[in-house]
């Protein structure tokens, strides 16, 4: 597993795209920390760009990559070694490249220009979210037979949870603007890893007020240990469940 | 040496494979030959557990090959596509393969040789013509001597030199005692490399003897007419098909 997993970063940490997506993240920190000197103004900025980018280039890169190397996947699949570990060593290859990147292009300008709890707390999110879309991708590609429709999918998939969903958790709120929400909110939250994210994000930083009530109430769970190890948990859920299905899946595909 | 009994195959409503039988044995060379889709590939690939039959079993060394993958170290290999990951270069793809077989250590490295594979070693695998690349994935199914040889198209690709290496070296391996299965549309090819024809069509097994029989049968002297014939017979539906069948 090691191995494979060696030799399979050997080829994705020098692809073009490894070095121009994190080039494209180091500008944008960049750029950010140059607008402004408030660290929590800048983790905010940088949290607004991530939440969209870091999920939608994290889908499209790992159903591509696998689709790319589906000989090469078949040709190791011919060699005495488990299906799981080919599987595993390409997933583990495509999460440790995309969290590189967003470690070392945001992680750069923070040595440079300074960091806080709420730029670390960016970046481990923004890893998070990375491996729960990778995921994603890695299903969508072993579900299907066909690039385009894989692409698809998870093109779907970050719309549903970054666009979509947001409109359906407002709809719920002002539909059911009478009854206390915070609960069913809560709730909500965790059933969207994009969400999830922000909100972590969000309770490193003294804005929660701005949310109300139902943000008040937030601020207080997620404040507490057992608000922060749920959504922590919750992620870590996100991350690995599709990845698990997507294994199984691929140990009984046909290639 | 190899068996497969029974084994079926469905892509969707696509029956490839059905109650499907053969038996290669060591020392023996294959031809498997049938037209397009009539489950060449299908039936490779299950033999090396990349498509997992329906129903039926297949037996190498007399050891079912389902959930075993130890059973890979025998065979060699050669895909009728080698597409590589672009910025691997070629020493470390060699290692990588070697990594994956650590309790072999004698290599056969006729074929890096003889395709002076070694001076591109540090060559990356994405910027490797079409002819290379063959090469490559020819080396590679040679290099751990494996007892079973399976080569897809193994000479379409290659340049003439490199085709007459290719054939050389498998007719050394012939004469060493290995079973080697090879499709191919080159007819001349399979002729000069194998002993043994197997005819597929629409996922059953039409003719599976040696191609002297064949010849015999058909009332041919040279193997493209003879197989031109079997295309025919098969075409038309012969009641006479099951006859042909000897093995």
């Amino acid at each position: 597993m090691l191995k494979l997993l060696k030799y399979a970063l050997y080829d994705i940490l020098k692809s073009r795209f490894a070095i121009i997506y994190t080039f494209f993240l180091v500008l944008i920190a960049i750029s950010i920390y140059q607008i402004s000197d408030d660290l929590s103004k800048v983790s905010l900025s940088l949290m607004n760009i991530m939440i969209m980018i870091v999920p939608l280039i994290s889908a499209v890169f790992a159903t591509t990559h696998f689709y790319n190397n589906l000989e090469f996947i078949e040709l190791m699949l011919a060699q005495p070694v488990k299906r799981s570990q080919v599987f595993l060593s390409q997933l583990f290859a495509v999460i440790l490249m995309l969290s590189l990147s967003i470690l070392i292009g945001f992680g750069l300008p923070m040595l440079l220009w300074g960091a806080d709890t709420s730029l670390i707390t960016l970046l481990a999110v923004g890893i998070m979210l990375s491996a729960v879309f990778a995921g994603f991708a890695f299903l969508a590609s072993v579900l299907t037979r066909d690039k385009a429709k894989a692409i698809g999918i998870s093109l779907g998939l970050w719309i549903y949870f970054s666009l979509v969903y947001d409109g359906f958790v407002l709809y719920i709120i002002y539909s059911l603007a009478d009854y206390p929400l915070e609960k069913l909110t809560l709730g909500l939250v965790i059933l969207n890893p994009v969400d999830l994210g922000r909100i972590l994000m969000l309770m490193q930083l003294d804005i929660s007020a701005l949310m109300g009530y139902t943000g008040a109430f937030f601020k207080q769970f997620f404040a507490s240990n057992v608000g922060w190890l749920v959504a922590t948990g919750a992620l870590v859920i996100w991350m690995v469940v599709p990845n698990l299905i997507a294994t199984r899946v691929f140990g009984k595909r046909d290639f | 040496m190899i068996s497969v009994n029974s084994i079926c195959k469905k892509f969707g409503k696509l029956q490839v494979l059905r109650d499907f039988n053969l038996r290669f044995e060591l020392g023996k060379s294959y031809a498997i030959m049938g037209p397009n889709g009539s489950g060449k590939t299908t039936l490779i690939k299950s033999i090396l557990g990349m498509v997992l039959p329906d129903s039926g079993e297949i037996l190498v060394k007399g050891q079912s090959i389902k959930g075993n993958n130890a059973y890979r170290e025998l065979i060699g290999y050669m895909p009728q596509i080698g597409r590589y990951p672009a910025n691997m270069r070629i020493g470390q793809l060699f290692d990588m393969m070697k990594d994956m077989r650590p309790k072999i250590r004698e290599y056969d490295l006729d074929l890096v040789t003889d395709f002076e594979l070694e001076s591109l070693k540090d060559k990356p695998l994405g910027t490797l013509s079409g002819g290379t690349r063959q090469k490559v994935s020819a080396a590679l199914a040679f290099l751990f001597n494996p007892e079973i040889l399976i080569l897809d198209e193994p000479t379409a690709g290659l340049d003439p030199i490199a085709v007459e290496i290719l054939k050389a070296k498998i007719k050394k391996e012939i004469a060493a005692g290995k079973l080697i299965l090879i499709t191919s549309h080159i007819l001349n090819d399979l002729e000069e490399l194998t002993n043994h024809a197997v005819y597929i069509f629409e996922g059953e097994v039409f003719f599976d003897d040696t191609i002297q029989s064949l010849k015999e049968m058909t009332d041919e002297e040279r193997f493209s007419p003879a197989i031109a014939k079997l295309m025919q017979w098969s075409l038309k539906k012969n009641p006479k098909n099951k006859d042909l069948i000897h093995a």
